[in-house]
């Protein structure tokens, strides 16, 4: 018994470092139907930046946002000057956000070298938490919450803003709320900024427990689509969703059948496949 | 026109002829190596090619047919002791077929992005089955100890002779995927990439052509997994990593969609200057992504497509613009740009 809630413990918080990546792709998909293969090199980058300012003294927390405003200027950059021109025609912009992963998964090979780094959690949840029978690291509680409560966070602004009204809105009709004179390309580039910022500042919430390596972006690219596969392109709650279930299929894997924990994960996908390709929350096209 | 056929033709006689003499030259084995891996890869991407520029599905699952083949060829030799050339091919591209059997179901139950997602998501599957089960693969070590059978009595332990030996089986696959891409069922594919819902409207299967497309170029890039295990003498989890399936891609990309040749070129190109640029700077994963990234900015039809435009600026080309370079990509399937 300890087993399993130990296990899915670590799967939950697996899955809610997981969550941070696939946020910002489902947002960006969603409205733009751009597939930014480079979201996870956001994260890498965002680690990698929120490391050097962790070593420079930053508190955890501030190098988080620091690090996610950085990941969120280089995106808006990248969106500004490349993207932006190609929403109409996907797979231009998905092979341009793959060049953009290449290129920033080498630059973070220039600037931060080949080994892999640990990264400290914050100091308040170094500590481990006593749960019956179960020793459970703070911290990962503490990611737990935190994307919950990100989750929450953002479903609010989709469904209770101005801003996600526009977004929903272009979402369903991009013409039609153009012509009804809204300023969409506005919501284009806060959802870009806001995809890149939870990337970036996720990477660094999510380093202690990844730690921080060359192609790390590449091992989280697979169980990112993974989630997105699962819960249905373009849907936020499907998104939450899919990253716990592959936290903890993952993680479970990992316990039961080390030999092949990746492969199991092919499970699940397989199954939403067959049965229900529009993902589980997804909608169908 | 025909006149115009035989030049061609002749041409590409003379390219092989030349090819095929390659090493007589008495070029180092550097460079005698670099080309057979060109010739290997130049399968890899035509047959990607058929994918993405003839049926129009983007797919990053090649690695993982590259690579099955490949780890088939290893663990035939190592762990049963199979090492005769046709019966581990056959079984090899058995193997490959079925695995794209398996994937193109799951695969093709998306449409558009959706398809790219999941061919990506099964190429890590695959990787990580390679990674993981040590006891079958080797895990990160991979599975050396194996070498190149002889092939019709020929002994291909020389770099020349596997050299010419990998420029055979690249012709016979141009061969049969030029011929694939002309015939009624190649122009079906065509039609299937740039109409799909008239295609259907006709009475045309539209998925069981994806299908089958994605089948054979399977099989296809498993000959190349085949040529690459018996040239490295030894495969790893790098052979059917997320990275080969990205760079065939791009050879594809580079050197112009449906265009097969494009492709071919566009491999010789990321095979010399991944080795060449790798001798100066450790950059150059950078410089090939930028390269790549402005080939998709400023140049749709890849080497191809310059070449055309190259040879229209020098009046070359006299009589029509040929067979050209389709200047832009063609849409996912159920994209935009219907009826």
């Amino acid at each position: 018994m300890t087993f399993y809630a130990q296990n899915a413990l670590n799967g939950l918080a697996y899955g809610s470092l997981l969550f941070m990546i696939a946020a910002g792709f489902t947002l960006i998909f969603g409205l733009m139907r751009i597939v930014n293969i480079a979201q996870t090199a956001f994260f890498l980058i965002g680690a990698y930046v929120g490391l050097t300012l962790l070593h420079a003294g930053v508190p955890f927390w501030i190098a988080a946002a620091l690090a996610g405003a950085a990941v969120m200027a280089a995106g808006l950059l990248i969106y500004r000057v490349f993207l932006h021109r190609y929403h109409a025609d996907e797979l231009t912009a998905l092979l341009l956000t793959l060049g953009f992963a290449l290129m920033l998964d080498d630059l973070a090979l220039a600037a931060w070298g080949g080994d892999p780094q640990s990264v400290p959690p914050p100091a308040a949840f170094a500590s481990s938490v006593q749960l019956g029978p179960l020793v459970f690291p703070a911290y990962w509680l503490a990611l737990i919450v935190l994307s919950a409560l990100a989750a929450v966070g953002l479903r609010l602004l989709e469904r209770r803003t101005m801003l996600g009204a526009v977004i929903r809105a272009g979402v369903d009709d991009e013409e039609m709320t153009r012509g009804l004179g809204i300023n969409i390309d506005r919501a284009f580039y806060v959802v870009f900024a806001l995809g890149a910022f939870l990337a970036g500042a996720g990477g660094v919430l999510g380093s202690p427990i990844t730690g921080a390596y060359p192609g790390l972006d590449g091992d989280l690219l697979p169980l990112a689509f993974a989630v997105i596969i699962i819960g249905g392109i373009g849907s936020l709650e499907g998104a939450y969703v899919g990253s716990l279930i592959i936290g903890l299929v993952s993680t479970f894997g990992k316990a039961l059948f080390p030999e092949l924990s990746y492969f199991t994960i092919f499970v699940p996908v397989a199954a939403i496949m067959a049965l229900r390709p529009q993902g589980l929350l997804g909608r169908k096209r | 026109m025909t006149g115009r056929r035989a030049v061609l033709a002749a041409a590409a006689v003379g390219a092989a002829v030349v090819a095929a003499a390659v090493p007589s030259l008495g070029l180092p084995q550097y460079y005698i190596s670099l080309l057979t891996q060109t010739w290997i890869f130049g399968i890899a991407a035509m047959s990607l090619d058929l994918l993405v520029g003839f049926t129009g599905l983007v797919s990053f699952a090649q690695a993982a047919f590259f690579g099955t083949s490949a780890y088939m060829i290893a663990v035939l030799a190592t762990q049963y002791h199979l090492v005769a050339f046709w019966p581990a091919l056959g079984i090899a591209l058995g193997t490959t077929a079925a695995l794209a059997a398996l994937f193109g179901l799951l695969a093709l139950r998306g449409e558009g992005v959706t398809f790219i997602i999941i061919t990506l998501a099964l190429n890590e599957i695959v990787w990580g089955l390679a990674y993981q089960w040590v006891s079958v693969s080797g895990g990160d070590n991979g599975i050396a100890g194996f070498v190149r059978p002889p092939v019709f009595g020929l002994d291909l332990s020389g770099t020349a002779a596997f050299y010419r030996f990998t420029l055979a089986a690249l012709l016979v696959c141009l061969a049969l995927l030029a011929a694939i891409v002309r015939s009624p069922f190649g122009l079906v594919l065509r039609g299937v990439r740039d109409r799909p819902r008239r295609m259907a409207a006709l009475g045309y299967a539209v998925q069981a052509f994806r299908y089958a497309a994605f089948v054979i170029a399977a099989v296809f890039t498993g000959v190349a997994g085949v040529l690459f295990a018996y040239y490295n003498e030894f495969v790893g989890p790098v052979n059917l990593s997320l990275d080969t399936a990205v760079q065939i891609l791009i050879m594809v990309i580079l050197g112009g969609v449906g265009t097969l040749l494009g492709p071919l070129a566009g491999a010789a190109v990321v095979v010399f200057v991944s080795n060449a640029l790798s001798n100066l700077t450790q950059r150059w994963e950078l410089i090939l992504g930028a390269i790549y990234v402005a080939i998709l900015l400023f140049a749709r039809g890849g080497l191809v497509g310059i070449g055309h435009r190259v040879a229209r600026v020098l009046g070359a080309a006299t009589r029509g613009a040929g067979p050209a370079a389709r200047p832009v990509m063609s849409p996912p399937p159920g994209g935009r740009g219907e009826p």
